[in-house]
């Protein structure tokens, strides 16, 4: 049963559309992400569900209950914020506790529950401190345990590991996603960050521009993404795009660049000529001794892996990335193939993908 | 930079303190001496041996009851406008409702009109409510107060929004995150106006001899200009020790305050 349900939302700010017709469904212990770039209005749908903002149009229910007008406090619905947004002048106790007072928990419960979140959290010996005695970390760690100890049927976090170092954000994205399973509470997630939405998400939704971009598991948007804007987000470094036309079977496409590439996954009902945007990965394009000449602008070896940016010679110019295990080879131009199995088919013009 | 090293700099300092401290001492000395010697102008700059008797002398008299209605007028002008522009800063800063910029803009205009320009509509309405003449007519016309609400709305604005969103997930209503949340996050800056507004109420001069002429609501300030008033027998000593004992609730005040918000400044609350 869906646990929560978003049907038809938008959202304008004056003239101003920033989120257009939203349509989600959350099963019960489920965690989407919503991911995107900033300004596509991934963080008002979050706001939205929370209730700290009105959707123009649209419905949101929750467990059955259509809360699209309820209170924020009264949703059953906990947040963790991006800035953790502690109280600043309460303990951690006091900060985990203050949800529960004012729903008037008896003191033995709340005592309880607080304690139990710690222990979770590994917050047991930090209670009786203020936020400002804690680091980035564990300050992050009494957000969540704010929203915890709530025992919500919805948590919302938006962005809680962008203010954190990269090696503890690693740690705990794992630590959070963890948690979430081991609670089973229903997630919704916020962030910008690909490798966070790749990691955490039962399924994404990728946002662009106030639009779902598209909404399936972390490996179907990453094998199958459903435009270029989606196909460009998703993937670091981003995947490469070449200009190509439909030939006249629909069953292979010439790029612009010079090589046909045939599709092995069916032929395009389209008119030959149609405009078409090939992508492939960096790390699928590969070294063959005939292939397109590539001219070597940077080199960026890390470690295990080199990642070689490039232009094709002509025409046009397009630049691109390919990723390379172990070093990269000498010479200024390299020559590469492009696995008719891993490319994507786009449709010039809109973007979509191409079936 | 160590000013020992740099005389200009610390003659300087000196000088500064000498100037601040010498009106300060010689009002002191002036309470430990005879009163005809001050009346003839031979002050001397070290303390006389009259010692502490024109302290007791005064504290028989009308001086400790000045002391009170001083300290109760005080009182309630600093926390009676610290109630009121914290209500309003509350409302402005955290609440959308029609007319909000308008009431910004009123309360930011009698900045600019200093309480001598309403003092005779403002006596005139407190004659109309019967409260000439009153302890309550000392204060209840300087709790309005421009100057401290928007202070208090800059504070409040500062406020990160994601606290704010985070109570109201909380399920703290408005009142409630005023008093749980708002008020202890502002607490330094409370202290700091509460230590200003104090003074202002205490060294308020001009309201209090308009609106009571009952000697018995005489604050210490226009205590010790009446005591100065009869040229001919002025009580030297007893004005100067007055005035010192004057001093003190101010100074205990700050002396006070001081060490709860720079603790509060310290511990960087925000």
């Amino acid at each position: 049963m869906a646990m929560l349900e978003v049907t038809g939302v938008r959202k304008n700010f004056g003239e101003t559309e920033v989120l257009r017709q939203i349509d989600l469904s959350l099963a019960s212990g489920e965690m989407l992400v919503i991911v995107g770039a900033s300004g596509c209005g991934k963080s008002t749908l979050l706001r939205i569900v929370a209730g700290l903002e009105n959707p123009s149009t649209g419905r949101i229910m929750l467990d059955g209950r259509d809360i699209t007008s309820v209170d924020p406090a009264a949703r059953d619905i906990a947040m963790v914020f991006q800035n953790y947004a502690l109280y600043p002048h309460m303990t951690v106790f006091d900060n985990m506790a203050y949800g529960l007072r004012i729903r008037g928990l008896s003191r033995d419960d709340i005592a309880h529950r607080v304690r139990e979140a710690a222990g979770l959290l590994g917050l047991f010996d930090f209670l009786g401190r203020k936020p400002r005695q804690l680091s980035g970390g564990q300050r992050q760690r009494v957000a969540m345990g704010r929203a915890i100890v709530r025992e919500p049927k919805l948590f919302l976090f938006d962005e809680p590991l962008s203010n954190l170092d990269a090696t503890l954000r690693v740690r705990t994205r794992a630590e959070i996603r963890r948690l979430q399973r081991r609670l089973g509470v229903t997630s919704l997630y916020v962030t910008h960050d690909q490798v966070e939405a790749m990691t955490l998400g039962d399924r994404l939704l990728v946002l662009h521009q106030g639009r779902p971009a598209q909404l399936a598991t972390p490996m179907e948007v990453f094998e199958h993404p459903a435009d270029t804007y989606v196909a460009g987000f998703i993937g670091a470094p981003a995947m490469n795009f070449l200009p190509a036309r439909l030939t006249q079977n629909g069953g292979s496409a010439r790029l612009d660049a010079g090589p046909l590439l045939h599709f092995i996954d069916g032929r395009r009902a389209g008119n030959e000529g149609t405009a078409l945007t090939i992508g492939i990965r960096p790390e699928h394009i590969q070294l063959v001794p005939n292939g397109v000449p590539l001219r070597i602008d940077l080199i960026e070896p890390l470690g295990s892996e080199t990642l070689v940016h490039g232009r094709l010679a002509a025409p046009g110019e397009t630049s691109l990335v390919i990723r390379l295990a172990g070093k990269a080879p000498e010479g200024e131009i390299l020559t590469i193939g492009f696995p008719p199995e891993h490319i994507h088919v786009f449709d010039a013009e809109t973007g979509l993908r191409f079936h | 930079m160590n000013a020992r090293r740099d005389p200009v700099a610390h003659a300087i300092l000196l000088l500064g303190v000498i100037l601040f401290v010498a009106p300060l001492w010689l009002v002191l000395v002036a309470s430990t001496q005879d009163s005809a010697t001050i009346a003839r102008g031979d002050l001397s700059l070290l303390p006389g041996d009259g010692g502490f008797t024109a302290y007791a002398r005064v504290l028989k008299g009308p001086v400790p009851r000045m002391l009170l209605i001083s300290l109760g007028m005080a009182l309630a002008i600093a926390i009676g406008k610290i109630v009121i522009s914290v209500l309003s800063a509350f409302a402005i800063a955290f609440f959308k409702f029609p007319g909000r910029r308008v009431a910004f803009w009123l309360i930011f205009i009698t900045l600019m009109l200093p309480v001598e320009v309403r003092i005779i509509p403002t006596y005139s309405v407190m004659s109309d409510l019967g409260l000439i003449n009153t302890f309550t007519g000392l204060w209840l016309p300087l709790i309005a107060s421009a100057t401290a609400t928007l202070l208090f709305r800059q504070v409040f604005i500062a406020i990160p929004d994601e606290l704010v969103e985070a109570a109201r997930m909380d399920g703290a209503g408005p009142l409630r995150f005023l008093w749980d949340i708002v008020l202890p996050v502002s607490g330094a800056n409370i202290a700091a106006l509460f230590v200003i507004l104090f003074i202002y109420g205490w060294n308020q001069y001009l309201w209090p001899l308009l609106v009571a002429t009952n000697p018995k609501l005489d604050t210490i300030v226009i205590g010790i200009v009446k005591m100065i008033a009869v040229e001919t027998e002025t009580d030297w000593s007893a004005v100067m020790a007055t005035a010192v004992l004057a001093l003190l609730p101010p100074v205990v005040v700050v002396v006070l305050m001081q060490r709860w918000f720079v603790a509060g400044l310290t511990e960087g609350e925000k």
